[in-house]
């Protein structure tokens, strides 16, 4: 394959894709007098336009895709992103709306934000939500800050979050920033919550449990409602992380087991783009009590027109500019739109039959380390490939490249050593999946009878395995010019 | 409408091979209590000529379109070339995920890099993030990085910064226990200095500026910065504004540590808000401290160059609470966006943007501040954006400038209660003379 080379290995001094119209007002005299103006901008590419075209083109096709083929990257929800979203959210009466235009001009904005929040209430069983937060971890920001605003008016915030050592990453760097000391506790036997262990650690100091139901297991909290009274009792709220929604759709609510605060992620299960990591949103949904701290501003139905209102006091203030990932909204209720009832339910059934498919297939095959029924995600490990021929998840994942199909998430959860975290979601054909299977069978005879195939994968893509250790040691973050001698 | 892809075939023989006889028995995990026993309150399904059909609606409630508009404040209509929204729109950039597998991710990978290259130039600092969420959101994330960094507790903001900016900062920084205090603007539109010599001391993390500031006032960011070097403080400069680079000396070269910003001027539409990105970068002493995803250089077995994710001790996958972050997914696809609009622009395309936005503000002030009444608020030098003084409250003449189709701009009162009759102006390139000129011959009948 070609090596694409960096623009700036390309760029060329004087060489231009892009000129505006002539400038059609006199320059001014003395316009650049007292300003800090710079000669140039020293290394800034210069190229043509088909040289970029390519360059970019080229770039493209050395990314994976989803519109390729399987993603099962666990936790992260990769479902098909209907075209049509992307057509919508690309409309110019979307797209050229100033958020400080006068809110008389820009009422279908408004429209979409009020209407989607009220979408969401209704799937999470939930009194409000925001839609400001621009991804997961700022929705999980954005929450705990709820919850301490709250106690806070109740005269105490607190000063401890707990949450289980299954937790994602983003749950205890989010509620550190918000203040609190983060307290794990340890999961039990099953990997889930204990109770006792729970009721033990509960007290007049934890504000809040974080926790993620279906948990990073893909296996749903049972006890959930028995948790809720349990956190409830002592005064704490309870936090739900709902990376994990797509299992649940249509078939119960957050609210109704017990929720006081969940953040969901508009790019998992509401089928937005990742676009290569982001833009997402994260949108924030409360029970009643936790409605006035809500970021500002609220939009607000009055009569036949919607408005913004700013005047609310115990308003946590704003996390971001303006009102969020609008686009990203707009796609998302598109999404809901075109699905209705029946096929948000839909999406849960058939992403918990596939990700069952897929396990049920694979038992045997590779170790799974908790016998749990799992919902929309299975995490099995590298025990017996690892046990036999010390082969590890790592080599599995680099090897499924080879065979055309996205490595599932590795080393998540950490309660699990070397885990293959795998969801499908609910849009795979039943040929993807089986062919996965049938990969990750082949994968697993390999590692028996060639495991240096799999030490040395991947073979077939456009670079080989990399040196990650090397880029951290010594790292090269930007382009410089050679030196020349 | 479905994007299910089984038939009912497909879900009886999986359905067999995992030994149910419905798939009502993979839910039973799910407390009965608690059971949705009916088809949720949604509207009902629509095929996609009525998705569409709706969507059109709802989009063509916004006039906004129809109106001659001189709003700014953070957010820019310039011109994004055909080629941005072509390949961004590629089905490679729009549905991979973060490149955790970076042999099937370099196309991401290098682009970011290229990202991370081109935000270093035009700053003039060492290194720069994937990008963070936005620019106010940066503005926080480079106030946290001052505490990290010189583990002080106050940082000194400047009161011309965005005012979406600052209450940003106001709720990252809660309940953390940083102070914040702000310094004042003068009668040119820059920061105060006496103010802030007299505010800066042994206990100050950082002081953050604004430029061009929410005016559209250019900052002495060099004299800020000695002053707050003087004091072992960090200097953060914010760019709401990123044209601006194009024209503007880097704030890097100027003395700032940090250099955060908003990126939407670089190929992305205002869309009411977002998705935009912001953008981050500093001195390399403070790489170890950056938020945010990173890439760089490596290469594989066989020594071929390539690139993947690095630095990630830094992230909360690994750190959890110690992180220097919270953040996990950024703007990556923004950034691609940004990142196309500046390679396709070039150095002389930017230059030139950046050269005839000023031109035509210039030629906008000069216009407006002839009318009867009207003054430039501010003494300062501008960059695209600068505040008239109107003889009447400001909201009052917007409202008669809309009634004929003209957003004459932003006014000032809800954000700077003091400043009832001043009014924000943005001009940029793609406003003509025509454009211009009709504003100034409407806002003299209006003021008539």
């Amino acid at each position: 394959m070609i090596r694409e080379p960096l623009i700036f290995e390309i760029s060329d001094k004087g060489k231009r894709a892009f000129g505006l119209p002539k400038l059609d007002v006199p320059e001014a005299a003395g316009a650049l007098a007292g300003l800090p103006v710079r000669a140039e901008i020293e290394d800034f590419p210069q190229v043509s336009e088909v040289e970029l075209v390519r360059h970019f083109t080229r770039l493209s096709q050395q990314n994976y895709c989803l519109d390729v083929g399987f993603y099962p990257l666990g936790s992260c929800t990769m479902k098909y992103n209907p075209k049509v979203n992307e057509k919508v959210a690309a409309l110019p009466g979307f797209n050229s709306a100033h958020p400080y235009a006068p809110l008389d001009t820009v009422q279908g904005c408004l429209e979409v934000i009020k209407r989607l929040e009220d979408c969401l209430c209704e799937i999470a069983g939930l009194d409000a939500f925001t839609l400001q937060p621009s991804a997961g971890a700022q929705g999980e920001l954005t929450g705990m800050m709820l919850v301490r605003a709250y106690l806070e008016k109740q005269g105490n915030p607190r000063k401890s979050v707990l949450m289980p050592d299954s937790a994602h990453g983003t749950n205890p760097s989010s509620a550190h920033l918000c203040g609190y000391t983060v307290q794990e506790i340890k999961s039990n036997a099953r990997g889930m919550v204990d109770l006792e262990e729970l009721d033990r650690r509960m007290n007049g100091d934890v504000a809040a449990l974080m926790l993620t139901n279906p948990n990073t297991l893909g296996v749903f909290e049972s006890d959930i409602c028995r948790i809720a009274e349990i956190v409830h009792a002592k005064g704490g709220l309870l936090y739900m992380d709902g990376a994990n929604m797509n299992a649940l759709t249509g078939m119960v609510r957050p609210g109704d087991m017990g929720v006081d605060v969940l953040h969901i992620n508009l790019h998992k299960t509401f089928s937005t783009p990742h676009g290569g990591g982001g833009p997402g949103s994260g949108p924030v949904g409360v029970k009643r009590i936790l409605e006035p701290f809500l970021p500002v501003p609220i939009v607000e139905k009055n009569g036949g027109s919607f408005g913004l209102n700013f005047a609310r006091p115990d308003s946590i203030g704003r996390v971001r500019g303006f009102y969020g990932n609008f686009l990203v909204m707009v796609k998302a209720l598109a999404y809901i739109l075109a699905l209705g009832p029946q096929g948000m339910r839909e999406i849960a059934e058939v992403a918990v039959l596939n990700s069952n498919y897929i396990r049920k297939s694979l038992e045997g095959v590779y170790h799974l380390q908790y016998d749990d029924a799992t919902m929309h995600e299975v995490v099995f490990d590298d025990k017996f490939q690892k046990d036999a021929r010390g082969i590890t998840n790592l080599d599995i994942a680099k090897r499924l490249i080879d065979y055309g199909v996205h490595p599932p998430t590795i080393s998540f959860p950490l309660i699990v050593h070397g885990a293959l975290m795998i969801e499908p979601t609910e849009t795979e054909s039943k040929r993807d999946l089986d062919d996965f299977i049938a990969t990750m069978k082949t994968i697993a005879r390999e590692a028996e009878e060639t495991p240096g195939v799999l030490k040395d994968a991947p073979h077939h893509s456009y670079v080989r395995r990399l040196d990650e250790t090397a880029a951290a040691r010594n790292p090269i973050v930007k382009w410089e010019r050679p030196k020349t001698p | 409408m479905s994007y299910i892809a089984l038939s009912e075939k497909d879900k009886r023989e999986m359905l067999a091979r995992i030994g149910i006889a419905s798939t009502e028995d993979l839910f039973a995990c799910l407390p009965p209590a608690v059971r949705l026993n009916r088809p949720l309150n949604l509207p009902p399904a629509l095929s996609e000529p009525e998705l569409v059909r709706h969507m059109e609606g709802l989009a063509a409630r916004n006039t906004y379109g129809d109106f001659n508009s001189f709003l700014g404040a953070g957010v820019y209509a310039h011109f994004i070339p055909s080629v941005v929204d072509s390949l961004s729109a590629r089905t490679e950039f729009v549905t991979p995920y973060t490149p955790y597998q970076p042999e099937v991710s370099q196309g991401t990978l290098q682009s970011i890099f290229e990202y991370q290259s081109l935000i270093c130039q035009l700053t003039g600092l060492d290194v720069a993030n994937a990008s963070l969420y936005d620019g106010a959101m940066a503005a926080a994330e480079a106030v946290l990085m001052a505490r990290r960094v010189t583990n002080r507790k106050k940082i000194l903001i400047a009161r011309s910064l965005h005012p979406q900016y600052r209450e940003t900062i106001r709720t990252y920084t809660r309940n953390i226990g940083l102070t914040l205090e702000e310094i004042g603007f003068g009668e040119c539109g820059g920061l105060l200095t006496a103010e802030l010599e007299s505010k800066l001391g042994p206990d100050v993390a950082g002081v953050i500026v604004q430029s061009p500031n929410f005016f559209g006032v250019v900052e002495d960011l060099a004299k800020f910065a000695a002053l707050a070097h003087g004091h072992k403080a960090l200097f953060i400069t914010a760019v709401a504004e990123a044209v601006s680079l194009g024209l503007l000396e880097a704030p890097g070269k100027l003395g700032a540590d940090i250099v955060c910003g908003e990126g939407q001027s670089f190929g992305l539409t205002p869309a009411f808000g977002g998705p935009y990105l912001g953008f981050m970068g500093c001195a390399k002493d403070y790489l170890r401290q950056l938020p945010g995803r990173i890439a760089g250089i490596t290469k594989d077995v066989d020594g071929k160059r390539g690139f993947v994710l690095t630095l990630a001790t830094r992230e909360q996958h690994i750190r959890r609470e110690k992180a220097t972050s919270n953040i996990c997914t950024n703007q990556a696809w923004c950034a691609l966006r940004a990142t196309m609009f500046l390679e396709t622009l070039g150095h002389d395309g930017l230059r030139e943007m950046a050269a005839q936005n000023l031109h035509k503000a210039r030629y906008a002030a000069d216009r407006l501040s002839k009318i009867p009444g009207v003054k430039l608020r501010f003494s300062g030098a501008f960059f695209n954006e600068f505040v008239l003084e109107l003889p009447r409250p400001a909201a009052s003449v917007t409202a008669a400038l809309q009634a004929k189709s003209i957003l004459g701009g932003l006014a000032l009162r809800p954000f700077y209660p003091e400043m009832d009759r001043a009014l924000l102006v943005c001009v940029t390139e793609v406003k003509t003379k025509a454009c211009i000129d009709a504003l100034a011959a409407v806002l003299e009948e209006v003021l008539r």
